[in-house]
């Protein structure tokens, strides 16, 4: 028996990490917002590793921290350990990671849900969206209720007919022992969705008490903290956990090979297509042969937990095997499991269906968000999230969406790529797939995207009014910096000696003497006396702005010439087949996945220069033709 | 918009052949190549045409006499300022002048790019613009195929060469950034000196071959050597297509060496048709002969040709021997006269594998000649004695740029940037190559990283 349960703005099926930015995103942009969750224990569950962040990832969490997301906030109220990687690498990869308590998340996560005006958090599986004349009409949840939506995201993770295998054991299940979602599966599919079947894998949890830390590294955290939030302070005394290092053997390896018959993955019981970025260890022993050890980090899992987790180490062996080949370990030697480490298999939709609004293009209102789009890790899913969230309610104001360029963020890179290539194995992010990367660095996130957060009103007026300070500061510094002359006084020159720099004998800009890389902003303090007082963040943004600024230009240059592709736009009703001269290749790629811009047309593989060109003509063609009707 | 340029002319070795520039900067980017003979006011006009040299500022060399032809837009086909170079000098002076315009200031026009600005302009209607689309095809299509079948050949090997370190470093460096945390090689500034070197002094070779203009000069040296009469110059003909060779039915007429280039398949050959092999007593002949055997010595290729109608004589096994160490083809010529005698001697498959019947008068099994040389040739069995050589005006300019790209990689390196800064022109190198070889640079850097290092949870 079904009931109508009412009427709502926008429902987000799957409250993971994709489905909670949506779901506050849509909210707190006044949409009477629902979010299902199969359990409400599994709320912003991470089943797979304990950390947010990383190279690139940590660019994409404090991305979604400046369009006023609620990740960054999260992991800054729960983590229990925090790095900054790549500090000696340049500041365009520097990155922050953090070790979170996984309970403490879940639970400030659900608690920030229940607060949020006007959303609607219930548990709740779904198992049917209608439809009607191609616009989304209602959902209705495996116990009868029907509620009436103007606007759906589905952000189903790895619930959708979710299958775990652990050796020769296989069975449905969503991750961590949560119920998959089946139903909803096929009824994407009587939508009309294609459906792929993508892969991944999680080691095994441990219990601290059977681990010999004595044999391993230990790896503390940084002692200077960096929030993730540009709103968020962190107190520097904060207890962090330490992680621990080891490392596979001989031993190891013999047991996986000696095994390897009883692997789902080798035996073929396993269809679905694992990420690269992700191997599972029995991959990497089978790909990496002659490889004498891989590293294994033990992590702790929380403050009040003694379960720990093993990343490297996932697999989809027996859970004997698994047993066997944990205890060659140094310091797992009597290893007992919470946990088996197993694989999971899962339905996604093909990303190519999807406008780079996140909307699907033949279905009005639904869109989709996080794993379900075929892509793998947190950071991805939740950045996503709120932009499907964010459009989801634009669309329902009668506004246009949100798109972000690749020039513009990390999420526009993901988002492009996804939906301009497609993917056809779980997609990570990679500071390499961005070609802009010195402007898309993690100290500048504020000053690209906050403006696009307070416009669609997720930015409050007291944090838009600190940050316009704080770019106010850093423009009438750089400023400063290159009007102020240094006289060569020995004073000066004493300091450059000091700091084995060449001496002077002329005046310089003090702009010029940043540049030095003998030098830096802390140290000429000593030579100017009467600077203003800026905050160590905005002083690093001067330093990072003046030392790089060849390599900035340069790149703005590129970003220059690759705007004005992206600004010749596509009409929507474009019909592809009309166009003279297109090969048939480029015809049906570029009707099936519709580019908004001849940017984004010329990078879809097997559309030639040439097909460019000759759509460019075309739609100037166009142009022409109905001006001159007018 | 920026001022375009390019070789108007069809790519053949013609008399007269025309470089057109297009855009705003035309006539200031013309005035530093071009000196005009008339010392009246250095005054442009449109529809006019003036007489002059080309001039290579850099060294002052006079290049070619040419004719200019003037048009001040919108009074022109691109509604641009544009100027229309006639040069007499051949296909090698068309590309160096060509190459000037470039070098001082203006950029390399797309395939249709002038028709497109016609159009673009309002310059032709839209009648006149369908045909646009199909100009830009064919001409693309032309000119794919022209680089395709260069890119099947030695220059895509060295690219794909040089590709490969750079991937190589790519991965190294983008590894380290992505996986901080795990225990592969750091890449410091003094680890990738040598290899970033190593490809400047790779693509600085590479260029060289255009610079050289070698394309005319140079190519698979291929002799074709035979008796008096046994078909080389009906051979020659046959690949030529015309009768630019005597042939005559007494032996001997073929006095001196005739040197020809062809393109078979994407591969450049300069064939040589020497004088029979004959002793005799004429001193002209013998001239001819030892120049035939020197010249076989540093050949690339040899094409042995002999009568199948008849036996084999002593001047035969004579050649025979000459190309026992060489790589060569034996044609059997003459099918046409009947069943070829020679077909299973023991003494040519000594020499030589590669046999074919042919009847060059009847231009029959031609086509078995080509196919056996773009064999060897991609097998690697013949290269050109230089290696690679750059024919493709868009191939110079791209290298060029990947140049100046690992120059910038290097100064930063030196300088001690780091490393993600360093990256930037390294992978700008990677993209200046692969707009020649059309990959993708992001998914093949992705690809090199997991093929290298096991990394991820």
């Amino acid at each position: 028996m079904s009931y109508n349960a009412g009427k709502y703005d926008i429902a987000v099926i799957g409250a993971g990490h994709a489905g909670c930015e949506a779901a506050l995103a849509a909210a707190r942009m006044g949409m009477k917002t629902l979010l299902f969750s199969i359990s409400l224990e599994a709320v912003a569950n991470m089943p797979c590793n304990p950390h947010i962040g990383g190279s690139s990832k940590g660019h994409l969490v404090r991305e979604i921290d400046c369009l006023g997301g609620e990740m960054a906030k999260n992991i800054d109220k729960t983590l229990i350990q925090l790095r900054m990687l790549n500090t000696s690498k340049g500041p365009a990869v520097y990155s922050l990671r953090a070790q979170a308590d996984r309970k403490m998340y879940q639970m400030e996560m659900k608690h920030t849900l229940e607060k949020q005006e006007n959303l609607y958090l219930k548990q709740a599986e779904i198992v049917d969206i209608q439809v009607e004349e191609g616009k989304v009409k209602a959902i209705e949840t495996n116990i009868g209720a029907i509620y009436e939506v103007d606007s759906i995201i589905v952000a189903t993770g790895t619930y959708l007919k979710g299958k775990i295998h652990i050796g020769e054991v296989s069975f449905e299940s969503g991750p961590d022992g949560v119920f998959p979602s089946i139903k909803l599966s096929s009824a994407l599919k009587k939508l009309g969705i294609e459906l792929l079947r993508f892969k991944t894998g999680t080691p095994a949890r441990i219990n601290r008490k059977s681990v010999d830390f004595s044999k391993m590294e230990i790896q503390e955290g940084d002692s200077n903290l960096t929030a993730f939030s540009f709103e968020d302070e962190l107190d520097e005394k904060i207890e962090q956990l330490p992680c621990y290092l080891t490392y596979t053997n001989s031993k190891t390896h013999e047991v996986i090979r000696k095994n390897l018959h009883r692997s789902p993955l080798y035996s073929g019981k396993i269809e679905g297509t694992g990420p690269r970025y992700c191997p599972s260890i029995e991959d990497k022993v089978v790909r990496f042969a002659d490889k004498e050890r891989h590293q294994i980090f033990i992590e702790p899992m929380g403050r009040n937990t003694d379960e720990m987790y093993v990343q490297g180490m996932s697999s989809s062996l027996p859970e004997d095997v698994q047993l066997e080949m944990y205890r060659t370990i140094a310091g797992l030697e009597n290893v007992e499991f919470t946990r088996p480490a197993y694989a999971i298999e899962y339905d996604c939709i093909n990303p190519l269906e999807l406008k780079l609004s996140l909307e699907h293009k033949k279905i009005q209102n639904l869109f989709f968000a996080g794993q379900i789009n075929g892509t793998s890790g947190y950071e991805e899913a939740a950045s996503q999230g709120i932009i499907a969230g964010i459009n989801s309610a634009l669309k329902l104001k009668g506004k246009e969406p949100i798109i972000l360029d690749r020039s513009q963020a990390y999420i526009g890179v993901l988002i492009d790529d996804i939906i301009t290539k497609g993917t056809n194995e779980p997609y990570r992010m990679m500071t390499s797939r961005a070609e802009y990367r010195l402007l898309l660095r993690q100290d500048n996130t504020d000053l690209r995207l906050t403006d696009i957060g307070y416009e669609v009103g997720l930015i409050s007026e007291e944090r838009y009014r600190n940050f316009c300070q704080k770019r106010e500061n850093i423009k009438n510094e750089i400023e400063r910096l290159g009007k102020t002359i240094i006289k060569p006084t020995n004073e000066v020159n004493e300091f450059l000696r000091k700091n084995t720099s060449s001496e002077i004998s002329g005046g310089i800009k003090l702009i010029d003497l940043l540049k030095r890389s003998e030098l830096n902003y802390e140290k000429l303090k000593e030579i100017d006396k009467d600077r203003p007082i800026l905050s160590k963040i905005e002083a690093e943004e001067v330093e990072i702005q003046v030392k790089y600024e060849g390599y900035i230009k340069l790149q703005e240059a590129q970003v220059e010439k690759f705007k004005k592709l992206e600004n010749k736009k596509i009409p929507e009703d474009i019909i592809y087949a009309n166009i003279k001269g297109l090969r048939l290749e480029a015809r049906q790629k570029l009707d099936k996945i519709r580019p908004i811009s001849i940017g984004q047309a010329a990078r879809i593989s097997g559309v030639s220069p040439a097909d460019v060109n000759v759509l460019h003509i075309y739609i100037e063609q166009e142009k022409n033709k109905s001006s001159k009707k007018e | 918009m920026s001022t375009i340029a390019a070789i108007s002319t069809a790519t053949s070795n013609g008399g007269i052949g025309i470089i057109r520039m297009s855009g705003k900067n035309s006539f200031e980017i013309l005035n530093k190549i071009f000196v005009p003979f008339s010392k009246t006011k250095n005054q442009i006009k449109g529809y006019s045409i003036k007489f002059g040299y080309i001039i290579d500022p850099k060294t002052k060399e006079k290049i070619d006499e040419v004719l200019v032809s003037f048009f001040i837009g919108p009074k022109s086909y691109t509604t641009e300022n544009m100027c229309e170079i006639n040069s007499h000098g051949g296909l090698v002076i068309e590309k160096k002048i060509l190459q000037l315009c470039i070098e001082n200031g203006a950029e390399l026009a797309e395939p249709g790019e002038f028709t497109k600005r016609a159009f673009l302009n309002g310059r032709i209607d839209l009648t006149q613009a369908e045909s646009v689309i199909d100009l830009i095809n064919s001409k693309n299509d032309n000119e794919a195929k022209a680089s395709i079948n260069q890119l099947e050949g030695s220059l895509s090997r060295k690219i794909r060469d040089i590709r490969d370190k750079l991937l190589d470093v790519m991965a190294d460096i983008e590894a380290n950034i992505d996986y901080p945390e795990y225990d592969i090689e750091e890449v410091t500034n003094i680890k990738i000196k040598k290899v970033l070197n190593d490809i400047k002094s790779d693509l600085l070779k590479l260029v060289d071959t255009f610079e050289n203009g070698k394309l005319l000069k140079e190519g698979v040296k291929t002799i074709i050597l035979g008796k008096p009469n046994a078909g080389k110059s009906s051979l020659l003909n046959a690949i030529l297509e015309e009768d630019r060779a005597i042939v005559s039915e007494y032996a001997g007429t073929t006095r001196d060496t005739i040197e020809e280039f062809v393109n078979i398949k994407g591969i450049s050959l300069k064939l040589i048709d020497t004088a029979g092999i004959r002793h005799t007593d004429d001193r002209i002949e013998e001239i001819g002969v030892q120049k035939a055997l020197k010249l076989s010595q540093d050949a690339d290729l040899i094409i042995a040709i002999f009568d199948g109608s008849k036996e084999l004589d002593k001047e035969d096994l004579e050649i025979l021997n000459i190309i026992k160490d060489k790589k060569s083809i034996v044609l059997l010529n003459k099918k046409d006269l009947g069943d070829i005698k020679l077909e299973n001697r023991e003494v040519i498959k000594n020499s030589c594998n590669n046999i074919i019947k042919i009847s060059a008068k009847n231009k029959e099994g031609i086509e078995d000649i080509y196919n056996m040389i773009s064999n060897m040739f991609n097998n690697n069995e013949i290269s050109m004695n230089d290696g690679v050589i750059i024919t493709n005006i868009r191939h110079k300019n791209q290298i060029d740029k990947a140049i100046n790209s690992i120059n910038e990689a290097i100064e930063a390196n030196e300088n001690g940037l780091p490393i993600d800064i360093v990256s930037i022109p390294i992978k700008q190198v990677l993209n200046d190559l692969s707009a020649i070889t059309g990959e993708d640079v992001s998914e093949d850097i992705i690809n090199e990283i997991f093929s290298k290092f096991c990394l991820g949870k």
